[in-house]
């Protein structure tokens, strides 16, 4: 058995471990859809660091960096920055006004059935999106990592999707809670390690470490190349380049405060002041985490080198060959072992957000107008939509199989985050004027306005030669109408317009006369939902 | 909808009684100073950055300390400029905790925000 594969059993036996513990814990519907809100500032700024660094964060980043250098660096600093977002604007509001999903805060004084059908409908095709790209990618690597064992994609995609179905349907909130904590943990504590790593390859001199990067030599269409790594502009090229990066940093400033797996984490708090904190907890790490990825991404340039990272299994490869190279096979092992570990913890994130928005928006509040038929019905009905979720994500990403060119998912993710969810929270939260038909138009136009600008974009729109096949292949092929690939600096816009004349064009006296009520509560905390005492 | 957790039986007017009261006001006016000025200064700070580099992309490679550019530097400093509005901001935030607690207190104990019956 090789080392890896020892490692993912070790991590998955002890995360069994904690569904079983948590199951015991997780009756009733705030213990199951909010672990009770009984969550700590710090374990719930680990958690929402944990859901929010992927695989695409750790692999993605250090592999975008290790290829195109500081233009990588980028997503980096978008990824914390956005945070601040987060912090000021939405999580106070949220924590103090809703209860287990972000279509509460809407509900207020909205009118519930059609606001919450379609804010559960964006809610889960956000995650429905994220979770194939990150199951895809879970499977291609699983497979990669586990090269030898006979471990092949598909295997890997039913474990990851049998796996967080488990976490999510017998230990809620609270098992998927602490396996984001140990998977963040870990994750540090890789990164760490790894940095320290890098360091002392160059005798822990930063000034030899960036002489370094200032010469990354690689072989391009046979000719040897020798670039400064440092530079900007090795990604993102003139002429749409430089406004594909705007659009991209919009996406992340104003969609992850959108993000519906991020959010529902801020109810497993106590309070709005537990929430502020949580946010502060989490931007240390994933603050910590992303300067970091400069010692993973250039490291991986300047020490493993881009030719031998696309012979020995391309981008996402570059941190754990990274590993392999300064530390030898235990550790290579333990880098890939937290990869899956956290993979495994973000779909199990997407799978609760998706699940409970189904069961509490959709299925209580939309079909049953608000009222449970039988006591425990929610959680029942949350619990069967996990299930249904996990096995439509293992069967899509079966279909699409290994090389099926999902990357655009998560840039989509983002921008329907951005331009549906966020415009909508925000103005619910801060005009008085607005109302029901506002809200479904600014989330239609936003959900329709980016999955459409996606499809016509580069993404999905190009000619490839014919040695591309299958699902590699672009879906369109022809030359893209949108030329970003990133659909925000439009998008959102979109979004905030349609929310904007929705409201204008229509009159409802009711959501008007509930604003104080909204604004007083999501200011002050009166009134807000409490956590299960002991 | 979680509406049994409301402070009176007269809940159709408090909510109003407090949001027109000077507490409140205060409370709106305190996180308004530091929020909107935070805002609008972090976005200003983080787009210059993808601005910078998409459009003067010489001028941001230019060499600060060793091969250490501008580039490098400013995307560096974003991560501080975070922390730092993250650290005032929780600072900040202990004016609002303790006017909100009074706002709460009063609005559960008190008979200025229950009004005539």
């Amino acid at each position: 058995m090789s080392a890896p594969l020892i490692m993912f059993l070790v991590f998955i036996a002890i995360t069994l471990g904690i569904t079983y513990w948590a199951s015991k814990r997780s009756a009733g519907a705030s213990a199951y859809f909010a672990a009770g809100r009984q969550i700590r500032s710090w374990q719930n700024g680990v958690a929402v660091a944990g859901d929010y660094m992927s695989a695409a964060s750790f692999l993605g980043i250090a592999g975008i960096i290790a290829f195109q250098g500081y233009d990588g660096f980028l997503f980096s600093v978008g990824w914390l920055v956005a945070y601040l977002t987060v912090l000021l604007v939405i999580a106070e509001p949220l924590r103090n006004a809703g209860k287990y999903t972000m279509a509460d805060v809407l509900a207020y004084r909205l009118k519930p059935r059609p606001v919450r059908a379609i804010a559960s409908l964006s809610t889960l095709t956000v995650s429905t999106f994220y979770m194939i790209a990150q199951m895809v990618g879970a499977g291609a690597l699983v497979a990669l990592l586990l090269k030898g064992s006979g471990i092949g994609y598909q295997h890997a995609v039913i474990g990851v999707g049998i796996l967080m179905i488990i976490y999510v349907v017998f230990g809620g909130m609270i098992a998927t809670t602490w396996v984001q904590i140990i998977k963040a943990i870990l994750l540090m504590a890789g990164a760490l390690l790894l940095s320290i790593f890098v360091m002392a390859h160059f005798h822990f001199s930063l000034g030899s470490f960036f002489d370094a990067i200032g010469h990354v030599t690689y072989h391009d269409k046979g000719q040897e190349v020798v670039k400064d790594f440092l530079q900007p502009g090795l990604r993102y090229k003139p002429p749409y380049g430089p406004l594909d990066l705007i659009s991209l940093g919009l996406a992340l400033i104003f969609g992850t405060a959108g993000l519906p797996h991020i959010l529902v984490r801020f109810y497993t708090v106590p309070d709005a002041r537990t929430a502020r904190h949580s946010v502060v907890w989490a931007m240390a790490l994933i603050g910590s985490f992303y300067i970091m990825t400069t010692f993973l991404g250039f490291g991986a340039a300047t020490i493993v080198g881009r030719d031998f990272i696309s012979t020995h299994g391309g981008t996402n490869m570059s941190a754990p060959l990274l590993a392999q190279s300064l530390a030898g096979d235990i550790f290579f092992a333990f880098i890939c072992a937290i990869a899956f570990a956290t993979i495994l913890a973000v779909v199990a994130g997407l799978t609760i957000s998706a699940s409970t928005s189904f069961a509490h928006d959709f299925w209580t509040n939309v079909i049953h107008k608000g009222t449970e038929r039988k006591p425990g019905e929610e959680v029942r009905v949350a619990r069967i939509a996990a299930f249904v979720v996990g096995a439509v994500a293992i069967s899509i990403a079966i279909l699409l199989g290994p090389t099926a060119n999902v990357a655009f998912l998560v840039a989509l993710a983002f921008a329907v985050a951005a331009s549906a969810n966020l415009p909508v929270i925000v103005l619910s939260i801060f005009w008085r004027r607005f109302n029901t038909a506002g809200a479904v138009t600014g989330l239609a136009v936003g959900l329709l306005a980016s999955i459409g600008l996606i499809i016509v974009s580069p993404s999905l729109m190009a000619v490839d030669p014919p040695t591309v096949t299958g699902t590699a292949r672009h879906l369109i092929q022809a030359k893209a109408w949108f030329p970003l690939e990133n659909p925000g600096i439009l998008s959102i816009p979109l979004g905030f317009v349609g929310a904007i004349l929705g409201t204008l064009l229509s009159h409802e006296p009711t959501s008007q006369h509930k604003f104080n009520e909204l604004l007083v509560r999501s200011n002050t905390g009166l009134g807000a939902e409490k956590a299960i005492s002991h | 909808m979680p509406d049994d957790s409301k402070p009176t039986q007269n809940d159709q007017t408090i909510w109003d009684r407090v949001a027109g009261s000077q507490e409140f006001r205060d409370l709106m006016a305190t996180k308004r100073i530091f929020i909107v000025p935070a805002f609008i200064f972090f976005i200003i700070y983080y787009f210059l950055l993808p601005t910078l580099v998409g459009y003067a992309p010489k001028f941001m490679g230019t060499k600060v300390w060793g091969n250490v550019n501008l580039a490098y530097l400013f995307a560096l400093s974003q991560f501080f400029m975070s922390w730092i509005i993250a650290g005032l901001y929780v600072r900040a935030g202990d004016d609002f905790d303790r006017i909100s607690k009074d706002i709460i207190d009063k609005a559960v104990n008190n008979k200025e925000f229950k009004g005539g019956n």
